[in-house]
């Protein structure tokens, strides 16, 4: 049946043999399944980058597309105490709120990985902040830190603890620890459950291995956990602190930058100067001036990342 | 060096017991093998003498000491892991230097117990290494040497061999053998495979759902297994077995099987005629013979060059394996008559499984 079949159809036509012979070339076919991707990224991705960066060159406003001005933008931002007050924020921000966040997250990891009683269930709990919208979250937080009704205050009051209200989003220092605290509780799933991944894949004979080579508790973390788990740590500390400094949803619902720009961000700067502001090519500036801090991140992580001598080589 | 002597020992994991009283004693210098299938509770009994699992019931000792309530570090065991559990992050020579680190051993003495242990096993160009680029030989060596340095009381060994390709396993087999003769140090071995058993042990004790089955030198297991289980487990091919039953008329006695299969016997005292027994011959204790025996149809032979194997079927259909060393030629699908020393036949209880004793053996 495909023998006679084969044998009545017509010579192929010369679009179809150089169509067959391109599919046989590899390059031309790499080339080709590679277009979509390169499309979307290209699209979703460059087009805004290079957007954002080319606004930062003009003096857009909201509704007027702007002329080209140089680094005018990037001048006055120098001279602008408010800008470098929120470079500051979002170092403060950024450094403490991931120090928190791996300390408590390795620590509920190394919680979450030993032998409890419903194991998974607390696994799924530990989630949660992490599943609830940020907005969702912040607006509880908003609550919890109220002058009036807040949860903190009432309870620390009824306990005796303090005679007064806390002024937790009035008072700069008070609204500088609350936005961290808030971000720390948001991230810490991420980097628990990230850790509790990698400390699982570390196989139990080491530490058996070296419970009978005489480690006590502390040693087996110092020298079994800790070198096994560097990689992940490396990894899930990078993605933390680029989703910390780029942070701006909590921050944008609890205080919109206050008290007096104490809590303003450099991403909820750009979008006051940018949006709320209308100066379009502002924000875009100060967007754009969080671009070497991200490099560093990532560079930084790159070359921490980098396979370490251990984990080179056979293999079998 | 010290002995280990494991008294009436239980283990249970929650509701379900995996060692059911095991009793064994292992002299100073011992080398051990604890053998069996797999979920035997051969490990288990291991880690329980380690200290990685507790002791339901029951008491172990190292030397003098019971150790029920000591903790793994506090024991003096090393142990030799199944996948040899090596610090993936740490040099050759920082593994083996990772138990006197945490002793607080000085830099330069441990350096020299390493480079000591190092020769011993043939490591030193190695010791700069990690791990992950060593063969799998070489990190078995390397888990030995771990043990080595420690200069333990007693050598634990769980599965050492199995991730190995059987020529090396071979090889290493060897090896630990040699290092136990030089070091004399007391060592528990456990394996699932008999042959590994058998050649490196002083002593096996055979395990098979929790219990002992038997305990005693390799050979004295081979030619004096105490029931079916033991018979059927040590030796490679396994020992052929036939169901049949006594039958003692004339005089002498003679075991009757299906297929109208008829052996004489050695006098065997404390069995009736018509007793329903288990018959075993090793493979190599076959031999042709012509006119009496067992009739077998021939299935398949098998030149080793050191010898042929061959593969039959009696009438019964049972399977039968004889080993020669005599290179007879077979056609598949004649029949051979195959007969064994009475002095070479075990007879074993139908039901129970047990050894009966007979008078003569060789």
């Amino acid at each position: 049946m495909a023998v006679s079949s084969a044998a009545v159809q017509p010579r192929p036509s010369i679009l179809s043999r150089s169509l067959s012979l391109l599919a046989d070339s590899r390059n031309a076919l790499g080339f080709g399944f590679m277009l979509p991707a390169a499309a979307l990224l290209l699209v979703f991705l460059t087009y805004p980058l290079g957007l954002g960066v080319w606004l930062g060159f003009t003096d857009a406003r909201i509704g007027r597309p702007g002329i080209f001005i140089g680094t005018e933008n990037y001048q006055y931002l120098w001279d602008d105490a408010v800008f470098w007050l929120s470079v500051f924020n979002t170092l403060l921000y950024t450094i403490s709120a991931s120090i928190l966040k791996f300390a408590l997250g390795l620590w509920l990891a190394l919680i979450l990985n030993q032998n409890l009683p419903f194991k998974s269930f607390f696994r799924a709990i530990v989630l949660l902040p992490w599943v609830v919208p940020t907005v969702l979250s912040a607006i509880a937080f908003w609550w919890i830190y109220d002058s009036q009704f807040s949860i903190l205050s009432w309870a620390l009051m009824e306990m005796g603890l303090i005679d007064h209200r806390i002024n937790f989003l009035g008072d700069p220092e008070n609204a500088r620890a609350s936005v961290i605290a808030a971000n720390v509780w948001r991230g810490i799933p991420f980097v628990a459950i990230t850790l509790l991944a990698g400390l699982q894949t570390i196989p139990q004979s080491l530490y058996e291995a070296a419970t009978l080579d005489g480690a006590s508790r502390w040693q087996l973390f110092r020298y079994v956990t800790l070198p096994l788990l560097t990689p992940i740590i490396a990894i899930t500390m990078t993605f933390s602190v680029l989703f910390t400094f780029t942070d701006f949803q909590l921050i944008y619902v609890l205080t919109r930058g206050g008290p007096v720009n104490a809590t303003h961000l450099m991403a909820t700067l750009s979008f006051q100067r940018g949006i709320s502001g209308g100066q379009l090519g502002e924000g875009a500036a100060i967007a754009v001036a969080m671009i070497p801090f991200l490099l560093a991140a990532i560079l930084f992580s790159y070359f921490g990342l980098q396979r370490r001598k251990w984990q080179q080589g056979g293999g079998d | 060096m010290a002995s280990v002597a494991i008294g009436d020992v239980y283990k249970s994991f929650g509701t379900v017991e995996v060692l059911h009283g095991v009793s064994v004693s292992i002299d100073d210098g011992e080398f051990v093998t604890l053998v069996g299938p797999s979920g035997c509770g051969k490990s288990t009994l291991l880690r329980m003498i380690a200290g990685l699992e507790k002791i339901s019931r029951g008491e172990i000792a190292i030397g003098e000491r019971v150790v029920n309530n000591v903790a793994p570090k506090e024991r003096d065991v090393a142990m030799v892991f199944q996948n040899y559990a090596l610090y993936p992050h740490m040099t050759v020579a920082e593994n083996m230097a990772f138990s006197l680190m945490l002793k607080g051993v000085s830099k330069a003495e441990s350096g020299a117990s390493v480079q000591r242990a190092a020769e011993i096993l043939g490591l030193v160009p190695l010791l700069a290494r990690y791990p992950r680029q060593l063969s799998g030989g070489q990190r078995q060596r390397v888990a030995m040497g771990r043990a080595i340095v420690r200069d333990p009381q007693v050598f634990l060994f769980d599965e050492p061999l199995s991730n190995l390709d059987a020529k090396l396993r071979v090889q290493m087999r060897a090896e630990i053998k040699e290092l136990h003769q030089r070091l004399k140090t007391t060592t528990v071995y456990v394996t699932h495979d008999q042959i590994e058993a058998m050649t490196m042990a002083d002593k096996i004790v055979v395990m098979h759902d929790g219990l002992v089955e038997q305990i005693g030198p390799p050979l004295e297991l081979y030619d004096r297994p105490n029931n079916l289980f033991v018979a059927s487990f040590i030796g490679s091919p396994a020992m052929n077995m036939l169901r049949g039953e006594i039958a003692t008329d004339g005089g002498s006695p003679s075991f009757r099987g299906s297929g109208g299969i008829s052996l004489p016997l050695a006098a065997v005292p404390s069995i009736g005629n018509g007793e329903q027994v288990v018959l075993g011959i090793r493979p190599e204790h076959l031999r042709l013979s012509e006119g009496e025996g067992i009739p077998v149809t021939v299935v398949v032979v098998e030149p080793t060059g050191s010898e042929v194997q061959l593969i039959g079927r009696t009438a019964g259909g049972d399977e039968i394996v004889a080993n020669f060393r005599e290179r007879h030629s077979f056609t598949p699908g004649e029949t051979v008559r195959l007969s064994a020393d009475p002095g070479l036949i075990h007879l074993f209880h139908g039901e129970t499984g047990q050894r009966f004793e007979m008078r003569t053996r060789q």
